[in-house]
Order: structure tokens, then C-alpha cells, then sequence
């Protein structure tokens, strides 16, 4: 019992470690202080800067494009990659690509397309940045999925087809809700991935491109801001919901099943 | 209807060919790269060379790549150390405390990872919040002086990366059976045979796929010394970057990236033969 006690602390402090610094940040974001070195006293000054600062709303609207775009195309070419190899031998060597585009290092990726879209003679923007993170995401839509689709039953399928549903219709009215969990799942952390990239969009992006990391690492570099606290504490907010209703919904998904 | 075969391919098609022109092609203009020679104006010229390769081993590069190797293999060695014990206690938390904690450890990985560097900013520089933590508690009082050294680079990956290591070790060691353990009890194993004996071999793909997520990423992270390591932590990421984006020696940069996915490969190797079939992810 004496182990289980000191395992029970461990896990503890770890989790106050990894808190810490979020706690900091959201107490920090209501501070008046700008140097945030003591607490002074409750402002929300700092929001108010946050939504003035134009250059910041510019680089959130990029950032919500890209990721966009990049979750809808991954989500689509990860899908359709994870119901063929769960399904058809024959393409098992695609495996090959899957697995290089999660090994590969994120600079590495970075400067590969860099020296292809220059090559290409393609402008850097939204366009080259979204392209490159289809590539980050895509693997990850076709493992989560394909986790989905390992214990999911094809018979459902011939019998829908048995019945009389054309393929079509058996694809949308059997497949994607009995793997669509997953595809969410997939999808959820596409758009998370593109969210967060700095390394590939640091390659990408054009002058006019700036995405919500380029700006956060700029700002971060060069000062410390309390208006990032508060973008911080905003962005925790929205992933902690976004987290649980994935949870909401996946524990749900399961039940019916 | 159509044979099965061409259905597969035809579902396949659309990933696998955007993959190829996205990556594969890219990846092998790199390689290309890497053996091209830099013209006098940061152009490339089309004239085999390999003199990028040899200038790597250049005492000033090559002190790069052994830092580079020492703070991976330090990260890796640590977040091994913190995340065990964490990874065990998940294993063999009752269910609903299982779902919760597994769900507060995606949080932090979830959220930004420059603001989880910025935050440490903001508790490691001088008069900064370790500082007033140590001062209050009355263990140290002077400026400690660890942003923009190598041990906040350190501090900085490590937190980057403990999730990484956690969640692979979780699923490996979630996995034994616990009657395995009560049973080398009951012959008599002590706590610590149990450990070398059982949970450690059962539990190696997970330490060896978790390995592998700390080491690759953290080789080639440039961000976190950047942002926490100042002008005087150079990591192999921050020379590749600086090679295209400041000095404009692309094939340079690109023989420094194929070094690094050498070693990337190597590692992986490593992995399949030690932990077998089992799959990284």
C-alpha cells in the first residue's frame, strides 16, 4: 500500500507540473501589472488590447482559413486512405507514405516544400501553408480513423447492399455513421495540428501570411506581452470545450452503438 | 461491379498521389540538394558536390550535432523518469479517474506549444516567478539566472514532450495483465523483481515507441532554444532553419536535414528490431 501512496504523489506533482504553467498564464491575464513580476490587482485590460490589436485578429483569421481548408482536404484524402487499407490488400504499400510523412522531422518537411514551391515557382501564402499541412494532418485522419474502422463489421455494408442500397447509400447512410467518430475524431485533431504548426508555416508563409503561431512566436520573442496571457487563456478555454464535447460525443457514439 | 483490387486503389489514389507530390517529390529535391553546390550569390548551381556533407564535420557544426544528441537523449532520459511512474499509476487508476486524468493530460498538449514556452518564459526569468517562489520559501535568494541557458532548454522540451512519452507507455503497460503481477508476487518476487522482471519487459514497446516520439521531434526542435535558450544553444533544427531562411546555403541546410532523417531512420530500425510488429503509433 505504501507504493500505491507514493505513486499517488507522483502523479500529482506531474500533473501540478504541467499545470503550473497554465495556471500562471490565466491568473497573469487578469493582472494589472504589465510586467507580470507580482500580482497587482484584477483588470481585464488586457482582453480589451487583444481584440484591438489588429495585426493579431489578421493572423487568427489566417490560421482559422488554413486550418479549414487542410482539416476538409486531410479529413477527405485520410478517410478514403484508411478504408482502403483496412479493407484491400493491394494497397498496403501506401503505408510507405503514410508512415514517412510522420516520421519525417517538421523542418525537414519545411524546407522540402520550400525548395519544391519555389521550384514550382507558387507564391508563398495561405495556399502553400494549408497544402503543407495536409500533409501533417493526413496521416493522422487515416490512423484514427482506420482505429475506428478495425472494429467495425462489414457485413453491416452487405447486408445494406443485400437489402437494395446502391453503393452510394450504403456508403452515407451505414459506413460514415458507424465510423464517423472517428472521422471526427480524425478531423478534431487535424485542425488542432494546423492550428498549432509554427515549423511548416515558418517555410511556407508569405509576407502577407502571417498565421496566429508566426505572430504569437514574434511577439514572445521580442517581449513579454499580457496580451498573449489573455489569447492564452482564451485558447485553453476553447480546447479544454472543444476536448470535452469530443468526449461528450464520442462516449455517446459508443453507447448507440 | 468492379474488382475489388481497382475499388482499393481508386479509394487510395487520391491521398497517395497528393502524398506524392507533396512530399515524396519534395523530400527527394532535398536529397538532390544536398549534393548541389551553393553559388556565390546564395543561388544554386547544378554542379555535383559534396562538400556540404564534409563541412558537417567541421569541429564548429559538429559541436551542433553532439548538443543536439545530448539535450534529446536528455529529454528522453527524463520524461522516461516523470512519466513511468505516471504511466503506471494510469494503467492501474479505477476507470473514471483513468478518463479524467487521460483527458488533463491532453489538455496542456492540446494548447499551443509557444505558449507553453511563453509561460515558462514568465517562470524562469530573472525576478520571474521561481525566483519569488525560492525567495518566499527562503531556499535561495539570489538570481538564478536560468532563461536563455541550456538547462532551460531543457526544462522547456521536457514539458514540450512528457505527453509524448506518457500516452505510448500508458497504452503498453495498460495492457498487462494484472494477474501477472499478483502472481510473481505470490512466488515471492520482490517489488523491484516484479518491476525488472515483468512490468519493464512487457511494457519495452511502449518505452521504446515513446523513446522514439521524444528523441525524433526534440533532434529537430528549433523553437523551444530559440525562444528559452538564447544566442548560446544552437541545436541542429536552428542550423537547418538558419541555413534557408538566414545564411541562404540551401545545400547545406539540405545535407544537415538529411543527416538528421538518417539518424531519424536509424532509430527506426532500432525500434522494429527491438520491439517487434508492434506498431509506433
Amino acid at each position: 500500500m505504501a507504493r500505491s501512496f507514493w505513486l499517488k504523489l507522483w502523479a500529482a506533482l506531474v500533473f501540478a507540473y504541467l499545470y503550473l504553467p497554465i495556471l500562471v498564464l490565466v491568473v497573469f491575464s487578469f493582472n494589472s501589472q504589465k510586467l507580470n513580476l507580482q500580482w497587482q490587482s484584477f483588470t481585464l485590460r488586457w482582453y480589451g488590447v487583444l481584440f484591438a490589436d489588429e495585426r493579431l485578429r489578421e493572423a487568427t483569421f489566417n490560421s482559422l482559413i488554413v486550418a479549414i481548408a487542410a482539416t476538409l482536404l486531410s479529413t477527405i484524402l485520410g478517410t478514403l486512405l484508411a478504408l482502403a487499407l483496412e479493407r484491400y490488400r493491394a494497397v498496403r504499400p501506401a503505408e510507405l507514405l503514410l508512415y514517412t510523412a510522420i516520421i519525417v522531422p517538421d523542418v525537414v518537411l519545411g524546407i522540402a516544400l520550400l525548395i519544391w514551391f519555389s521550384r514550382l515557382g507558387w507564391p508563398s501564402g495561405l495556399v502553400t501553408i494549408a497544402a503543407g499541412h495536409v500533409v501533417l494532418c493526413t496521416p493522422f485522419v487515416a490512423l484514427t480513423v482506420r482505429a475506428r474502422l478495425a472494429d467495425y463489421d462489414p457485413a453491416l455494408e452487405e447486408a445494406a447492399m443485400d437489402l437494395g442500397a446502391k453503393e452510394l447509400t450504403t456508403f452515407w447512410r451505414v459506413t460514415l455513421p458507424a465510423i464517423g467518430p472517428g472521422v471526427l475524431a480524425g478531423a478534431l485533431l487535424a485542425f488542432t495540428l494546423s492550428l498549432d504548426d509554427y515549423v511548416v508555416a515558418l517555410f511556407t508563409a508569405g509576407p502577407g501570411s502571417t498565421t496566429l503561431p508566426l505572430r504569437i512566436f514574434s511577439m514572445v520573442r521580442f517581449s513579454i506581452t499580457p496580451e498573449i496571457n489573455a489569447l492564452s487563456t482564451l485558447w485553453i478555454g476553447a480546447v479544454s470545450l472543444l476536448l470535452f464535447a469530443g468526449q461528450v460525443f464520442a462516449r455517446r457514439a459508443r453507447t448507440r452503438l | 461491379m468492379k474488382s475489388s483490387a481497382s475499388r482499393g486503389v481508386l479509394l487510395a489514389a487520391p491521398a497517395v498521389v497528393y502524398l506524392f507530390v507533396f512530399l515524396a517529390v519534395p523530400l527527394l529535391l532535398v536529397a538532390l540538394m544536398s549534393v548541389l553546390s551553393r553559388g556565390p550569390y546564395g543561388d544554386v548551381l547544378l554542379r555535383l558536390n559534396f562538400e556540404s556533407y564534409v563541412r558537417l564535420f567541421d569541429p564548429l557544426y559538429f559541436k551542433i550535432w553532439l548538443d543536439s544528441l545530448a539535450i534529446a537523449a536528455l529529454t528522453t532520459a527524463a520524461t522516461v523518469l516523470i512519466g513511468y511512474p505516471l504511466a503506471f499509476w494510469l494503467a492501474r487508476a479505477p476507470r473514471t479517474l483513468r478518463q479524467i486524468a487521460l483527458f488533463a493530460l491532453l489538455v496542456p498538449f492540446w494548447t499551443n506549444f509557444l505558449i507553453r514556452i511563453y509561460a515558462w518564459i514568465l517562470i524562469l526569468r530573472t525576478g520571474g516567478l521561481l525566483e519569488s517562489l525560492l525567495a518566499g520559501l527562503g531556499l535561495w535568494r539570489a538570481s538564478l539566472d536560468v532563461l536563455y541557458t541550456p538547462t532551460a532548454v531543457l526544462i522547456g522540451m521536457i514539458y514540450e514532450f512528457l505527453p509524448f512519452m506518457v500516452l505510448p507507455l500508458y497504452a503498453s503497460l495498460e495492457k498487462i495483465d494484472p494477474a501477472l503481477i499478483a502472481a510473481a508476487a505470490d512466488l515471492g518476487a520482490k517489488p523491484s523483481q516484479v518491476f525488472w522482471r515483468i512490468v519493464l519487459p512487457l511494457g519495452l514497446p511502449g518505452l521504446v515507441a515513446g523513446s522514439i516520439l521524444v528523441f525524433v521531434p526534440a533532434m529537430g526542435m528549433f523553437a523551444v532554444p530559440d525562444l528559452l535558450g538564447g544566442a548560446r544553444t544552437l541545436l541542429v533544427g536552428n542550423l537547418i532553419r538558419n541555413q534557408f531562411l538566414t545564411a541562404r546555403d540551401w545545400p547545406f541546410g539540405s545535407a544537415a536535414a538529411m543527416v538528421l532523417v538518417a539518424l531519424t531512420l536509424v532509430l527506426l530500425a532500432l525500434y522494429s528490431r527491438f520491439a517487434g510488429r508492434e506498431p509506433l503509433l
